[in-house]
């Protein structure tokens, strides 16, 4: 009687949300200290390695996705709150926004439309379904984002919200060579970039290279966010009439 | 108390711009009206609150963990994903790159032509 058991134990633990927030914060910390260790190699993201050790631990002890999102949804909440607090970075970078709002729109509009109609047409050209393509063409938005204009599109949002993390990843991992490659110096560039590319995933990195990169990233994120929204339904109607 | 001062402030513009984008039905999420709208306060403001300051600095130091959640969904669509591999696997790759590339260059360029001139001026006195 005063034995509960392991299984009681898992019983409880598995119905209640301690679990899931836990190894979720477990994880991470574990992730990030291996990405200190490797002198933050961009090739040892934290997302990458804390998501790969939640999977392999939730498919090892049989737990659904939804059981775990019970716990997780507490840390996925703060995605609203962070986005809000993005403004604060970006007004201490007023001054060089106000110089610099010519190139930053060209740039955004550009990129926003880039993402969008390259990600469906590539998706297309290599044999992937309507839906594919339609969750695949908001991916560059950042996730509460992408997922409303995946479900208006046609797409799934769920699976919409994945494409966005491993878009943001492999931006973020990517993303300083690329630009090494490129030749392009500017962390105004970069972060703009970064930002359009592969939203707070890849503005996270930005903030590790300079400070400036990371508003400029979170700037660009947030503004292609209302771009996205704004001229992604409409990209796709055309690129369906026309193709 | 700071930081939850500042995280406060952070949920009331965030709910703010949640029931305004319901209210009007713009195609915009919440967070980001939230977010311009927080941005024209410290704006009209003309500097930043030591407690929002401190939230903003704590969320966004840490803003990957954020997404692991989201990133764990994976496992759901194990099997759409397997079956169509090939196309997202590539369309998410290359259609990355091509966008931060395009997106790097056009504000190189971009700056060099439209910023340069007027812009020596300012960045001498920095």
């Amino acid at each position: 009687m005063n034995d509960p058991g392991l299984k009681d134990i898992w019983v409880y633990l598995s119905a209640s949300p301690l679990l899931g927030l836990t190894i979720t914060l477990v994880a991470y910390g574990l992730a990030y200290r291996l990405y200190l260790r490797t002198n933050s190699n961009p090739l040892a993201n934290p997302v990458v390695t804390s998501v790969a050790m939640l999977i392999g631990l939730l498919l090892l002890t049989d737990t659904s996705y939804n059981d775990y999102f019970e716990g997780g949804q507490f840390v996925h909440f703060l995605l609203g709150p962070a986005t809000v607090a993005l403004a604060v970075p970006l007004y201490q970078q007023f001054s060089r926004l106000r110089q610099l709002w010519m190139p930053v729109t060209i740039s955004l509009l550009c990129g926003v439309v880039i993402a969008a109609g390259s990600s469906i047409w590539l998706a297309r050209i290599f044999g992937g379904s309507f839906e594919i393509q339609m969750s695949l063409a908001p991916k560059s938005a950042t996730a509460p984002v992408a997922m409303g204009i995946s479900e208006k599109i046609g797409g799934l949002p769920s699976l919409t919200a994945v494409l966005v993390v491993i878009t943001g990843i492999t931006g973020a991992v990517l993303g300083t060579k690329l630009f090494e490659w490129i030749r392009v110096k500017d962390d105004t560039a970069k972060g703009i970039a970064m930002g359009v590319a592969a939203h707070g995933i890849g503005t996270a990195r930005a903030f590790q290279v300079s400070n400036q990169m990371g508003a400029f990233s979170g700037l660009a994120m947030a503004l292609s966010a209302f771009a996205t929204a704004v001229l992604v339904p409409w990209l796709v109607d055309w690129m369906q009439a026309l193709f | 108390m700071q930081f939850l001062n500042g995280i406060t402030l952070l949920l009331v513009y965030q709910l703010v711009g949640e029931v305004t984008v319901r209210l009007l039905g713009v195609p915009i999420p919440g967070p980001v009206l939230g977010m311009v709208m927080l941005f024209i306060t410290l704006w009209i403001r003309g500097s930043t609150p030591e407690s929002v300051e401190t939230a903003s600095t704590g969320l966004l130091s840490h803003l990957s963990l954020l997404f692991v959640p989201a990133g764990v969904g994976m496992m759901a669509h194990f099997s759409r994903i397997a079956d169509e591999w090939l196309p997202i696997t590539l369309a998410l790759l290359l259609s990355t790159i091509i966008t931060m590339v395009a997106t790097a260059l056009v504000m190189q360029l971009t700056t060099r032509w439209l910023v340069v001139s007027s812009a020596k001026e300012g960045q001498d006195h920095e």
